[in-house]
């Protein structure tokens, strides 16, 4: 189980990880319900471990690539919660100012290089990222996060064979929480494992983590990372994980089979986690200072993003083109 | 007879051909157990079963093609994408195989595929969720384009389109999916493919729109009777009935077309060249465009970016009172 090969600050920059996307997503459910978050969002509920685990290993300029369900991905790079929650709320503070919204995060100073809602896009994107790393001899490396249901889109299987005959510093990550939106993946997929077992036909290893352990997370983020800035070219990480909100929206997942819920929130990554920090001799009161810590940032969170106002028209036409705007347009 | 909104005239549309029709397949992502994101499939699996309502991996260029290969041996495929904007891993599929089967097989074979997409604005889902890309389709020789706005066109249209024997992208206005209700007849009618239809008779001028942003022009020439616009609804956007819009046109002399899609090379300009080749002596007005920005779509200023009845009425005001 737990070795000591984790340091105690690193155990507890992953719990505090986990708990800022578990408490500002619960937050963000209120606030879509409450319809001030319109449209939709993803959240990643029960596979906050994956992000955490990933983010606390990387180095600040590294990059991120992430899906719609980028919340935590987001968080986990460090961007300010203030920015997330008020681009979820379209408010002017938001890290795009309002224009994007849930499905689009992105804050090139933390290194999210953004969050892509159409399923594949960005795994070419990635690896392209991690070229001009190789070219720059930057030493930066590239992670890409996906869903099982993006393996059997043909842009995964391009970008594995780009960075695998380019040798390339990037890590795809299929967080397999086991639904194709709505389908369950293995009644859509020609193998058990749709990343893992796909691994092969590239030259890859094949490797499966649980997706629900932060420290085996964070133990396969450092070997692979460091692989790949070491030049050892590109992994293909399936971490199992289940995600106990429904898909998007107010999903209320009836398609699960009864009983599966129940068995995967026995399995809540940060419930276990806590437990593995109380076993290691953490203190129940540093962590319970932590928890309050966290909720207070996310309730000041979302005062400042309710505060901001919506962005104005004006803006409408801004950022189209390197002017600025779309001036010589219509 | 039931009055239902777009989702259950699509389902129900569905259902009739499927009756009807053994050659028809349904098959898209989650649109067998689940029904479709939209529900606009619900229930089919259970009664045609997963032989012709099929739940397809996510892998858009892969449905559409196989829905070509399907139509090319005898079936009638009608691939649901979920939403248009998913559209493009497709493009190559739909743009370079779907469209030219006909001519470059020297008219020996055609894939008559019926691409299902709920299109446009209105849910608040920013770039991704909104677009509505039917200029990229009519652009395309070979393609049939359709664009209700209501129920009753919706089914008359989709049971037609899956008759016809060239390729069609059906497009449904996901802003009114739930919203535009209206009595359908139960069991078999059909819409004819390229017709128009006048929703509201005028002389003063022509208003042209389509989809969701119909009732939007509906909503602004009816709060104005002093416009004395004629509406028409297009339905069909290509094949265009070019008819009903000169013969609207010749009468009127003035014309506007509402489009929600950004204005640079949109449908809009097509119609605004084709009035003016045709229409040209009778013109008292430039003709007005009243688009989407030319900028990707805003989330949170969906309803600036959208040309909704206020922004429709303004420019209607403005074309009313044009003086050469
Ligand atoms: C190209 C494309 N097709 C379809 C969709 C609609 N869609 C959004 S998420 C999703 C399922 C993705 O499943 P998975 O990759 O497992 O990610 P998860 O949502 O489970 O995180 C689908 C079909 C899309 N966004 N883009
Ligand atoms: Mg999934």
């Amino acid at each position: 189980m737990a070795s000591d090969d984790i340091d105690r600050s690193t155990r507890l920059a992953l719990y505090r990880s986990q708990i800022e996307i578990r408490l500002l997503e619960k937050r963000a459910y209120e606030l879509f319900l409450q319809n001030l978050i319109k449209g939709t969002s993803h959240l990643s509920l029960g596979q906050e471990a994956v992000a955490a685990g990933f983010a606390v290993a990387m180095r600040p300029d590294d990059y991120t690539y992430c899906t719609y369900r980028g919340h935590s991905h987001t968080l986990a790079r460090g961007a300010p919660m203030l920015g997330v929650l008020g681009e979820l709320m379209g408010r002017r503070c938001g890290l795009m100012g309002g224009k994007g919204g849930s499905m689009h995060l992105t804050s090139v100073a933390h290194g999210v290089m953004g969050s892509y809602a159409i399923v594949g896009a960005h795994l070419p994107v990635a690896a392209g990222a991690a070229w001009s790393a190789q070219l720059r001899g930057s030493g930066q490396v590239s992670l890409c996060f996906f869903g099982d249901g993006t393996c059997n889109i043909g842009a995964f299987h391009e970008a594995l064979n780009f960075a695998a005959v380019w040798k390339l510093p990037v890590i795809f990550v299929c967080e397999n929480n086991q639904y194709m939106e709505y389908t369950p993946i293995r009644s859509v997929t020609a193998v058990e494992h749709p990343a893992a077992d796909r691994a092969a036909a590239y030259g890859l290893e094949r490797i499966v983590v649980d997706g629900n352990d932060a420290d085996a997370v964070y133990r396969k983020a450092r070997e692979s990372i460091d692989k790949a800035r070491g030049g050892g070219g590109p992994s293909l990480i399936e971490a199992m994980t289940y995600r106990t909100s429904g898909h998007s929206r107010a999903d209320p997942a009836k398609y699960r089979p009864p009983g599966e819920l129940e068995e995967w929130t026995k399995r809540d990554p940060i419930a276990l986690y806590r437990a593995r920090l109380l076993e290691l001799g953490f203190e129940e009161s540093e962590l319970r200072a932590m928890d309050s810590a966290v909720q207070r940032a996310v309730d000041e969170a979302t005062e400042g993003a309710k505060a901001s106002p919506t962005p104005p028209l004006e803006v409408i036409d801004k950022d189209v083109w390197a002017d600025g705007g779309s001036s010589w347009r219509n | 007879m039931p009055s239902w909104n777009i989702i259950q005239a699509v389902n129900d549309a569905l259902r009739v051909e499927m009756r009807r029709d053994p050659r028809v397949v349904v098959l898209g992502e989650d649109v067998g157990k689940f029904g479709g994101v939209f529900r606009a499939t619900l229930g089919l699996i259970e009664e045609f079963g997963a032989d012709r309502v099929i739940d397809t991996p996510l892998a858009e260029a892969g449905i559409v093609g196989a829905a070509i290969g399907m139509a090319m041996y005898g079936l009638r495929p009608v691939p649901e994408i979920q939403f248009s904007d998913f559209i493009y891993p497709a493009f190559d599929q739909i743009v370079n195989e779907l469209a030219k089967l006909r001519y470059r097989s020297g008219g020996q074979y055609s894939a008559p595929v019926v691409i299902r997409t709920p299109a446009g604005g209105g849910i608040k889902g920013g770039h991704y969720h909104s677009q509505s890309p039917e200029a990229l389709f009519i652009h395309t020789p070979g393609l049939q384009v359709i664009y209700p706005s209501n129920p009753y066109d919706a089914k008359g249209l989709l049971l037609s389109a899956i008759r016809s024997d060239d390729p069609v992208i059906f497009m449904e206005p996901k802003r009114v999916y739930r919203a535009a209700k209206g009595d359908v007849p139960e069991g078999d009618y059909t819409i004819p493919i390229g017709e128009a239809r006048v929703v509201r008779e005028g002389r003063g001028m022509t208003v042209i729109a389509w989809g969701a942003m119909l009732h939007e022009a509906e909503q602004a020439v009816g709060q104005l009777p002093e416009l004395d616009a004629e509406l028409i609804d297009l339905r069909t956007l290509w094949p265009l009935d070019i008819e009903a819009v000169v013969g609207s046109v010749s009468k009127t002399g003035r014309c506007a077309i509402v489009q929600e899609a950004p204005r640079t090379c949109g449908f809009a300009a097509e119609i605004a060249a084709l009035v003016q080749e045709r229409c040209f002596p009778r013109l008292e007005a430039p003709i007005a465009r009243i688009t989407g920005w030319d900028t990707p779509f805003p989330y949170a200023l969906e309803n600036d970016y959208l040309p909704l009845a206020p922004r429709i009425l303004h420019k209607l005001r403005e074309l009313k009172d044009y003086e050469a």
